[in-house]
């Protein structure tokens, strides 16, 4: 097959103005740490350094929870929902209008290719705060009983995947609720995060109603354990998630947790196989693979195995690694060092304990954090790289027989964020689906996201939902 | 002519729908509210609730996988066999929590009734909690509510019948399966509760129910791995236990139902807070198109 070569599509990064540094985001304006300690955010492809990063201590950690506090208590508790409402919608509109802007940020800041921060990071953060803007005046229709009320100060800490995203899960129905929050985006993406606080000051919402506080993990466990906290959101590793369920016990704070996962994508052999390939693709190598509900387990019916796997190595032949802000680009850099030395060695784990390893020939630019696509095959159940998220764009392959072994081997984990399902036959969908122990089944696709849809696991993947009427549950309380 | 001698009853465990004693070889004497004798109760061991767990996850596929409607209509035959019960609920709530008869006779109506519309919530609480999400694509995409699992309840210290019902009525209703832990000081209700359960048509397994000491057996219960969610309710004023507990249930993340401060007042209407903290949301999506 002809490969064809595409010439160089750059998006111009000239929309963005990065500072040199930045300051926390405290009580509506922003001000230096109290011990002056700062970090270097750096952009993944290139290793070039970005900003100098304020590292929050528990001094400004506390500043921050109490602006949120006096925020809350004089200003956006007092609001009507209606008002609560229209700065959520003003938000939304200001996060299209600098759409780019952000898109291109986004994919410096993090790795990820420009034409997925552009048409589903981006477009996605707007959908969210537009989708709980509406809520915020029809609390009552929630399910929390007549007079819902909200918690109070919000503590959340998110991940370095979808930052921005992240943050508009996290903030837009903790807003509309009624709480007001302390917000702290990941050590290695904090740009976008800092970018919204001045969306926020264009929006003139309230000094204290939104905080971020950049940092690293000390930073978030002294937001999580501040005594000024009512509740926890966390989005992030299932490690970090026990942590918090244990600073949290004894205390009167509530808790969601959306934390890892192993996901299983099934193909049977009555399923379209180009269209599974193209799921299985988009199921693991969307975003690096940097996703908790990434499809890393392919589980391919032996009877179209070999037909699968010819299929997909096809297919990835053709995947473009490299630029993020090239407009070809499918596959950008890996987050962070960090990152990639824990994917390489789980990679070497998977070669050790006997899987077969296997990768596209594809040029790695010299400077930067990268990971080619790869597929292990003859993996099984007790290898390492079928057991523990790698999160990261390696694809282990297993085979089943029968629609009970697939469902045994799919459940076989402590994990159950998602699952994938391709096949023909609909009442074979709905009983697998109805299986599976996963909070999402995406059958014949993956990885689709929605703000009206509730996303979040079973088991060791977390608890509460975030999306749509059951998200905006979590931010609210029955009692008055 | 001489009283006639009365046939005392050995009380014991109910785990997987049979009657064993602990396999300690425990039990422990509980009186009434007075400190008179009533009875020897088993002394559940940590290997007890161990093997309640097993029981318990051995019923998980077939109650989970029941219909609706079904569960619905074995949970209501637990009332009506409840009601034939009436009179010994009564006795044995007036002798363990100290009331008058015709204060206990009104609890176990109300924890008769609280079970009737408990499981008429069976066929009806998906309809309440799940939701067609209308997403901007061309995607059918549902979100319905499921059973997490086994959960261990630790039952009300003071509430020995209402509360007990109030506490396990909720998990089961769900599709959920329970491991209890009866009222330590006033078990007896709980074990005529399993006696009840035991005759009525819910599978053996799907409630256990164990007697002795929270100390015991309930960090067992709130540490094991193969436990999907914890009800506090039982540790209601001892905030360090309590506190000690949600730790070890944090090891596999269940799900936790905190103690409240002290016991609250169970004649109160329930909301759907309790059935709602055992189930799962899952959302599914598929493709429209031709």
């Amino acid at each position: 097959m002809t490969k064809f070569e595409y010439a160089p599509a750059p998006e111009s990064r000239a929309i963005v103005d990065i500072k040199s540094s930045y300051g926390l985001f405290v009580n509506g304006e922003f001000v230096d740490p109290v011990d002056g300690s700062m970090f270097k955010s750096v952009n993944p492809a290139t290793e070039e350094v970005l900003a100098e990063i304020s590292s929050a201590g528990a001094d400004d950690v506390d500043k921050a929870v109490q602006a949120a506090r006096r925020a809350y208590e004089r200003t956006w508790s007092k609001l009507s929902g209606r008002d609560r409402g229209k700065y959520l919608f003003r938000i939304a509109r200001i996060i299209q209008e600098r759409a780019r802007e952000l898109a291109v940020l986004e994919s410096i800041d993090n790795g990820k290719p420009i034409r997925e921060s552009r048409d589903v990071d981006i477009p996605l953060v707007a959908a969210h705060f537009f989708y709980y803007a509406g809520w915020a005046d029809k609390l009552a229709w929630a399910g929390a009983g007549p007079d819902p009320r909200p918690h109070g100060v919000a503590a959340q800490v998110i991940p370095w995947n979808f930052p921005l995203l992240m943050l508009s899960w996290k903030i837009a129905p903790a807003l509309a609720a009624g709480n007001t929050v302390v917000l702290k985006p990941a050590e290695t993406t904090p740009l976008t995060a800092l970018l919204f606080a001045e969306i926020c000051q264009q929006a003139d919402l309230p000094p204290g109603v939104v905080n971020i506080v950049t940092g690293a993990g000390d930073t978030g466990r002294a937001l999580v354990e501040h005594p000024g906290v009512d509740k926890v959101a966390f989005t992030g590793s299932t490690e970090v998630g026990k942590q918090i369920a244990r600073s949290v016990a004894g205390t009167a704070k509530k808790a969601t947790l959306e934390l890892g996962g192993k996901a299983a994508n099934i193909v049977f052999d009555d399923a379209p196989i180009d269209q599974a390939v193209e799921g299985v693709v988009n199921g693991i190598f969307f975003n690096q693979g940097h996703v908790c509900c990434a499809g890393s387990r392919l589980l391919v019916q032996e009877s179209v195995y070999d037909d699968v796997l010819a299929r997909l190595k096809r297919r990835l032949g053709t995947l473009r690694v490299g630029d993020p802000l090239d407009k070809n680009t499918d596959i950008g850099a890996i987050n962070s060092a960090e990152q990639l030395t824990r994917i390489r060695e789980l990679s070497e784990v998977g070669e050790a304990e006997g899987a077969e390893r296997w990768s596209p020939e594809c040029e790695l630019p010299e400077r930067g954090f990268w990971f080619p696509p790869t597929v292990f095959t003859g993996v099984s159940q007790a290898h390492r790289i079928a057991r523990e998220e790698i999160f990261g764009p390696v694809l282990s392959v297993l085979t089943f027989r029968t629609p009970a072994e697939a469902v045994e081997k799919a459940n076989n984990t402590p994990f159950g964020l998602s699952a994938g399902v391709w096949t023909d036959k609909g009442s074979r969908i709905l009983w697998m689906a109805q299986q599976l122990r996963a909070g999402v089944v995406w059958a014949n696709t993956f990885n689709r996201f929605d703000p009206t849809s509730p996303f979040g696991g079973y088991k060791e993947s977390g608890y509460g939902r975030e999306g749509g009427r059951h998200g905006l549950l979590a931010y609210l309380k029955s009692e008055g | 002519m001489a009283e006639r001698l009365a046939v005392k009853k050995t009380y014991k465990l109910y785990v997987g729908g049979r009657f064993p004693r602990s396999e300690s070889g425990r039990s422990y004497e509980v009186t009434d509210a007075k400190g008179r004798f009533l009875a020897n109760a088993a002394r559940a061991s940590r290997k007890d609730a161990r093997d309640a767990v097993v029981a318990a996850r051995k019923a998980v596929p077939g109650w989970s996988g029941a219909t609706a409607y079904n569960r619905g209509q074995v949970l209501y035959r637990v009332a009506e066999v409840m009601e034939g019960r009436h009179s010994q609920f009564a006795d044995e709530v007036a002798a363990g929590e100290g009331l008058s008869r015709s204060k206990a006779t009104a609890i176990v109506d109300e924890a008769i009734d609280r079970w009737v519309w408990y499981a008429g919530w069976a066929d009806k609480i998906a309809q309440v909690v799940g939701s067609s999400n209308p997403v901007a694509g061309p995607y059918f995409d549902f979100s319905v509510p499921e059973p997490t699992g086994v959960v261990a309840v630790l039952a009300p210290q003071q509430s020995s019948l209402l509360g007990l019902v109030s506490v396990l009525a909720p998990v089961v209703v769900g599709g959920n399966v329970a491991v209890v832990l009866a009222s330590a000081e006033r078990p007896l209700p709980a074990i005529t509760l399993s006696e009840v359960l035991a005759t009525s048509d819910v599978p053996g397994g799907v409630v256990n129910i164990l007697t002795g000491r929270l100390a015991d057996t309930a960090p067992t219960l709130a540490a094991h791995m193969d436990v999907n969610a914890i009800d506090l309710a039982g540790a209601a004023g001892d905030a360090e236990h309590a506190r000690e507990l949600e730790l070890a249930a944090a090891d596999n993340l269940k799900r936790v139902v905190r103690a409240p401060v002290a016991e609250p007042d169970w004649t109160a209407e329930p909301g759907l807070d309790r059935i709602a903290a055992y189930l799962e949301t899952k959302t599914v999506w598929h493709p429209v198109g031709i």
